[in-house]
């Protein structure tokens, strides 16, 4: 392990854990200063209502994620968010465009350095989105552009297919003709797409170590 | 007073994202240093840049839709933190809503109520803990299982790399035809998606076959702008 490596784990633990107090800080200054503290009763029945789903897609996210935008980007992306519809595919853009693989230490400096831009480029179009909010908002919430961004996830990955069929098709078949059926049939799965990642991820990769166990790829 | 809208919560929320801005610049300077150091070149490394910033524009604007939805009762200052950091809309508003029905409120009026804004501030701030929590207390043990497969066999890893990507794009291909037998507006996001993949195609052809170099950069933050911006004369027509 590079000192670079090894500095990317320590950087990203100690800002890790003072970006999760950083975020609990708001609603417990919030309760402080207002004195406004939680009723409990609602935030336990709460959070029963969104852990087990949260909780288990965070934990897949992080399996899943983690390998593809290696640690400087496993760490920001984490805490700046947005993985699935910006981060990962911003990274995996980069890395393709700079042709270096995920994995090796150019294609970790590169996720991080398209990750890192991403969340200031995204942070800075928030908040002028938000100083501007009574301008934008008629224009963004207007029926003319609403099909633009209810359409952006296929936008995206429309693209990204291109990039991963063409170069491993006879991996991509299988897994892609299992999630067409699964998401015609459960039409309600579209929800929980997370959660379907990773069974792609291991279909895909069962597929291909018997494709590569018999010398066809 | 309490209001949602509270200068201490602008306060508050700033601190936070201001933080999390740090941290991506800093990140994002060590790693422009060691790219320098494994001697890739700063003309690749700002093409980068630009390209990262330029794909990040649309899904930025797309978050703001987010903001606005979310401050309807949430007011601006949280929706603004909790999209410009640990979440994405996909989590902040089912986990605002879940505790918002436990406390039987509208979500359409702003809150009035401190106690009812802090059980809401909480749930989605603790219900989104766990992929930060692990990547941050783990992710070297599971850097170091990724390492062992990949020592083992060099090329067997590069599969299982893709085969990853693979399961990702798989899953979002399918999703995308979740509404196909529900008439021909199911079919919508399925043409977007396509046209897309055309643009992709096309913008590949022009940079290998015609030699526009600078355009590969941009291919595909260009294909999902023409693809969203194709999404809505097709809407008009289909009728979405």
């Amino acid at each position: 392990m590079s000192q670079y490596d090894q500095k990317i784990h320590l950087w990203g633990r100690v800002s890790g854990i003072l970006a999760i107090i950083a975020f609990a800080s708001y609603p417990l200054l919030v309760s402080i200063y207002f004195n406004a503290w939680p009723y409990l009763g609602a935030l336990g029945k709460g959070l029963l209502g969104v852990i087990p789903v949260f909780y288990t897609v965070g934990i897949i996210e992080a399996f899943t994620y983690a390998p593809m935008l290696g640690a400087g980007g496993s760490y920001l992306s984490f805490v700046t968010g947005n993985i699935t519809n910006l981060k990962a595919p911003c990274a995996i853009n980069a890395m393709k465009v700079a042709k270096v693989e995920p994995g090796t230490p150019e294609g970790e400096v590169i996720s991080t350095i398209a990750i890192g831009i991403s969340s200031i480029v995204t942070t800075v179009i928030l908040f002028l989105g938000m100083l501007l909010l009574n301008t934008l908002a008629p224009i963004l919430e207007s029926p003319t552009l609403a099909p633009a961004f209810a359409n952006i996830l296929p936008a995206l990955f429309g693209g990204l297919a291109v990039i991963f069929i063409s170069r491993n098709w006879k991996i991509a078949v299988g897994p892609m003709v299992f999630m067409l059926i699964l998401f015609i049939v459960m039409p309600s799965l579209a929800d929980k797409v997370s959660l379907l990642v990773p069974v792609g991820a291991i279909l895909a990769i069962v597929l291909s170590r018997f494709l590569y166990k018999k010398g066809k790829l | 007073m309490f209001s949602v809208n509270h200068p201490v919560l602008f306060g508050l929320a700033g601190v936070v994202i201001l933080y999390v801005l740090g941290q991506s610049i800093f990140f994002t300077v060590k790693a422009y240093k060691r790219a320098r150091e494994l001697e890739m070149s700063k003309t690749l490394l700002r093409s980068i840049m630009r390209g990262a910033g330029v794909f990040s524009i649309a899904p930025a604007i797309a978050i703001i839709i987010g903001i606005i939805t979310l401050s309807q009762f949430l007011g601006l200052p949280l929706p603004w933190l909790r999209l410009s950091v640990v979440g994405a809309l996909t989590y902040e508003l089912p986990a605002a809503t879940s505790a918002a029905t436990v406390l039987g409120i509208s979500l359409t009026d702003a809150l009035t109520d401190a106690r009812s804004y802090s059980t809401i501030a909480w749930v989605m701030t603790l219900g989104s803990f766990s992929g930060i929590v692990i990547i941050t207390f783990f992710l070297r043990k599971i850097e170091k299982g990724l390492l062992t497969i990949k020592s083992k066999d060099k090329k067997w890893g590069a599969i299982f790399m893709d085969s990853l990507f693979i399961g990702m794009v798989s899953a979002f291909l399918g999703m995308i035809f979740s509404k196909v037998t529900f008439g021909i507006q199911g079919w919508i996001p399925v043409f977007v998606m396509i046209f897309s993949s055309l643009l992709m195609l096309f913008f590949g052809f022009l940079v290998k076959k015609k030699n526009i170099v600078w355009l590969e950069n941009y291919a595909m933050p260009f294909s999902m702008l023409g693809a969203m911006a194709f999404s809505i004369p097709l809407t008009a027509w289909i009728g979405g």
